[in-house]
């Protein structure tokens, strides 16, 4: 199976620079699943990403690919969507890349719903720079920057994507790897913003700094904490504790923003009144 | 009902010893060595899930069904 799927990738690029064990190679995985699924043309899809061990996939992806700066990613990526609305855009973020540095272009692409499909690799940690905490390291947890225990509390990035507009939103894990093609699959076909975080386990800097010795201790993490959206929603809340929901967590469209923005050339063309 | 067969093909050069595969495979397909190279040591039991070759970080691994 995997080999019909290498049309997609650079083959000459690999092995990929990621750690053993990250969770970003599964997830990264789950996405050429999808792409294959979608049956998403080379030519017309664009993937985009920022900085970060995340950000370095679309490197290995044999489409047409942006590697940006750090937190831009959705910036450039809303400019090639306006310029040739046709495209399939793709962004790859991670939690740091995306909601911190680059949180405010997050939540302005929510609230216009462009038609972009954004993947956020939570690891719950910046990997890249040797694991300082990032907005969605849990309280308590341990980074480089938190030898105490971090005390910020984190985003939850679903909820602050559909509050700032997101027409899909979805969480999903590198452990239930059926699901996360799915909700790719379901975020790309959406026609507006999309957002899938995708859980995933850093085992060099968080998993070292938090005891998770292994990379299989750290998948039975994501497979103990995540719950289906319906069972997550049946637990009282004292047991709430340290779990998630996981599935389609809102799903609602909106007209949707570069047929909005034709919608304006065509009455300006018209002219002025 | 006869068993699924399959064919599993590790890629060694791009495979990083994790032992993701073995530590979730249903059927226990896989064996490690002290390196913890993932061996395929009891293929008659693998029922084609795909698990393996789907949660490879590495996208090491190609499983194909022998009809
Ligand atoms: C403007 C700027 N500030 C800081 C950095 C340093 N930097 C590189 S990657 C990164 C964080 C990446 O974390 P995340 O997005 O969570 O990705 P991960 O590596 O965990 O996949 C930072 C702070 C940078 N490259 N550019
Ligand atoms: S540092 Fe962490 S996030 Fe980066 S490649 Fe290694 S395990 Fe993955
Ligand atoms: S999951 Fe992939 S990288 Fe990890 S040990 Fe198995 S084949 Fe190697
Ligand atoms: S396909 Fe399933 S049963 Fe077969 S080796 Fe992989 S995980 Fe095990």
């Amino acid at each position: 199976m995997l080999n019909d799927l290498k049309q997609y990738l650079r083959e000459d690029k690999l092995k990929h620079i990621l750690c053993s064990g990250c969770g970003h190679g599964t997830i990264m995985n789950a996405l050429v699943h999808a792409i294959e699924k979608c049956q998403l043309d080379r030519d017309n899809t664009v993937i985009v990403s920022g900085i970060g061990c995340s950000s370095r996939i679309p490197g290995y992806l044999n489409f047409n690919t942006l590697h940006t700066t750090h937190g831009r990613a959705l910036a450039f990526a809303t400019g090639i969507k306006l310029a040739d609305p046709q495209l399939k855009v793709i962004v790859i973020t991670g939690d740091g890349d995306g909601s911190a540095i680059g949180g405010n272009h997050l939540i302005h692409a929510c609230r216009r719903n462009i038609d972009i499909t954004t993947i956020v690799f939570n690891n719950n940690i910046y990997g890249m720079t040797n694991g300082q905490y990032s907005p969605m390291t849990p309280v308590g947890s341990y980074a480089s920057t938190a030898p105490y225990g971090n005390i910020d509390r984190s985003f939850d990035l679903c909820k602050l994507a559909t509050g700032s507009g997101a027409t899909f939103v979805a969480r999903g894990t590198a452990y239930h790897v059926t699901m996360l093609t799915d909700l790719i699959v379901k975020g790309i076909a959406n026609d507006g913003f999309s957002v899938v975080e995708a859980m995933s386990h850093c085992p060099t800097y968080y998993g070292r700094k938090n005891k998770l010795k292994s990379p299989v201790i750290m998948m039975e993490m994501l497979k103990k904490s995540a719950l289906p959206l319906t069972a997550f929603e049946k637990l009282p809340a004292e047991k709430t504790e340290g779990k998630y929901a996981i599935g389609v967590l809102h799903h609602e469209p909106a007209p949707e923003y570069t047929k909005e923005y034709d919608r304006v050339i065509e009455i300006a063309q018209k002219g002025a009144n | 009902m006869s068993r699924k067969k399959a064919v599993i093909t590790i890629n060694y050069d791009w495979c990083k010893r994790c032992g993701i595969c073995a530590a979730f495979c249903p059927t226990k397909v896989y064996d490690t060595d002290n390196s913890g190279k993932p061996i395929i040591k009891n293929l008659d039991a693998c029922v084609v899930c795909r698990m393996c070759e789907k949660r490879c970080p590495d996208l090491a691994i190609n499983v194909e069904e022998v009809k």
